[in-house]
């Protein structure tokens, strides 16, 4: 599946609910089912402080494709990092530095990646796209981007 | 308006002068608990606002003509009323600011500017970023020492411990009034006249203090007094410092510009008197107005039935929290204001105040910028309820229900 497909899927995903609280039930469930970072990786080099909610962030590079694994305090705030892991995961690092993530518009929650909202998102995703970024001038696939 | 005659006290009235208050967040009715945060604005000072920029704007102590003779009379009847309600000795002591943040640096600038290498500064464990920062400034600065009062658990200042920190080597003590993230009332007033025992100087953080009861700087005999005007229904950036007249003619002036001189030549400027010294450029002039508008609008009320109100609302609303398992109040002061700080075990604050946003519910959440507070409770942040006097029972049920619903989602 591309990185395009993957958001169009959450967008559908998500089309089924029309009231708030039961999105956020959702999103709560999604932050739930991910224990997305292992506990000796939540390093001090490896926090993007929030004003509100911690996030960590762990991003490697290899066989020409990134991966993330990433976690926060707050579970909201987790629900929605495994939508964007789901759509950043296991991606070329070139499509990943030029991708526009809508998806999180279409489905109502780009307040929480707007720079004012301060729950670690925003620079989370400035994070991963960096990582791509370094990942592509690197000719050393096995090095830790 | 006459403040002789106290005007009833009727919740659903006060509501009526209040238009943000009549609005809906997510098709639900908006039920606004960050009070603690910024106040809403009663339609007086609304319609304060609309005139002097619709009618009487002009800058403000230099023109001869008609609209600059207005708007200058009415800045400075406001300096009046300001300084008659703190019960200031004289509107000479009564400096605008910016806000309470401006009005602590202004001190931190210009008094510390009095202060030598190894004098100290107390300020307490539950001070807000800005009693903070500002004095860390100074002390980088000039080489003084900032020293901590701790509190206990219940979020009370130690007094034992503030007693031993005092010396005569304790030139300033920089305390809040009322604490923002626990809603403790400190006794300031006692507090004062220890500090003065040893010669030190007391500024009081009264950002939270304004809006809930009666200030009179001469009972309370402080050096300063800072607050902001947009905590107390009146505009954003405005605010207070007020200064004891003889301390603030030793102190330098601030920043240097239009209006603070006497005269200007490239050998030499002679400063301007009390209080324009401190204030250089053109002010907020529609800002200061309104907050003399806004104080008017709550001088119609006796603060004693404000503060009767707001009490029950925050008895109330921590009662109905504390029904629930595993939720623990922050902030256990028997003397309390209308703040209820909370945390569920298990639970983020920032999750309870997503889903709280979308039930309609306005709070804060975070370490409402005294993260050093935070630290010494060990917790990420707080969920804080902060009323006002136009909050009502009714709300604080719809708020627990939502609290209830978040719970059992995050659970």
């Amino acid at each position: 599946m591309t990185l395009e497909e993957k958001q169009k899927e959450i967008v559908e995903d998500f089309a089924i609910y029309d009231d708030w609280m039961e999105k956020y039930e959702y999103i709560i469930e999604l932050g739930r089912d991910l224990p997305i970072i292992e506990e000796e990786k939540k390093t001090k080099d490896r926090i993007i402080e929030g004003c509100q909610s911690q996030v960590w962030l762990d991003s490697s590079f290899a066989d020409g494709k990134m991966h993330f694994k990433a976690d926060s305090d707050a579970i909201i705030t987790k629900g929605i990092i495994g939508l964007l892991i789901r759509v950043l995961d296991d991606e070329k690092p070139e499509d990943i530095a030029k991708c526009d993530l809508h998806f999180i518009q279409e489905i109502g929650l780009h307040e929480h990646l707007s720079p004012t909202r301060s729950n670690g998102l925003a620079s989370m995703v400035k994070k991963m796209k960096m990582s791509a970024l370094k990942a592509l001038t690197t000719n050393d696939s096995e090095q830790k981007a | 308006m006459d403040s002789t005659i106290k005007r009833k006290f009727s919740v659903r009235e006060i509501r009526e002068d209040f238009p943000a208050l009549r609005q809906t967040i997510y098709g639900k009715n908006l039920i606004y608990f960050d009070n603690g945060a910024t106040s809403q604005k009663p339609q007086y000072v609304l319609d304060a606002i609309n005139q002097y920029y619709s009618k009487d704007n002009a800058n403000i102590h230099r023109g001869v003509h008609h609209l600059s003779q207005k708007a200058t009379s009415e800045y400075e009847a406001s300096r009046k009323f300001i300084a008659a309600y703190l019960n200031a000795k004289s509107s000479d002591e009564i400096i605008f600011t910016k806000g309470t943040t401006d009005g602590i640096n202004l001190v931190a600038s210009s008094f510390g500017h009095l202060l030598n290498a190894g004098e100290e500064i107390l300020i307490s464990a539950m001070e807000h970023h800005s009693n903070i920062v500002p004095w860390q400034m100074l002390c980088e600065r000039k080489g003084c020492v900032l020293k901590v009062i701790p509190i206990n658990k219940k979020g009370e200042i130690i007094q034992d411990e503030y007693e031993k920190l005092l010396s005569s080597k304790t030139k300033l003590v920089a305390v809040t009034h009322i604490s923002n993230s626990l809603g403790t009332i400190n006794p300031i007033k006692e507090m004062i006249q220890k500090a003065h025992v040893v010669g030190a100087k007391v500024l009081i953080d009264g950002a939270q203090s304004i809006q809930h009861d009666k200030i009179d700087v001469k009972d309370l005999d402080c050096d300063f007094f800072v607050f902001s005007g947009h905590k107390v229904f009146g505009p954003t950036g405005i605010g207070v410092l007020y200064g004891k007249e003889a301390l603030l003619d030793r102190m330098p002036p601030y920043q240097g510009g239009g209006d603070m001189i006497l005269k200007v030549t490239f050998d030499k400027t002679t400063y301007n008197e009390l209080p324009y010294k401190f204030e250089a450029g053109t002010p907020h002039i529609a800002g200061g107005i309104c907050l003399g508008k806004a104080l008017e609008y709550l001088n119609q009320f006796d603060i004693e039935s404000i503060k009767k109100h707001e009490t029950e609302l925050a008895d109330y609303a921590q009662d109905l929290l504390l029904t629930f398992e595993d939720m623990n109040i922050i902030g256990e002061s028997k003397k309390k204001t209308s703040v209820v700080s909370f945390i569920v075990d298990g639970i983020h604050p920032f999750d309870m105040g997503t889903l709280l946003d979308k039930q309609g519910i306005a709070v804060r959440t975070g370490h409402h910028c005294t993260q050093p507070l935070m630290d010494f409770y060990k917790i990420p942040g707080t969920v804080r309820a902060s009323f006002a006097f136009y909050n009502t029972k009714e709300e604080i049920d719809t708020f627990i229900a939502a609290v209830e619903k978040s719970i059992g989602m995050l659970k």
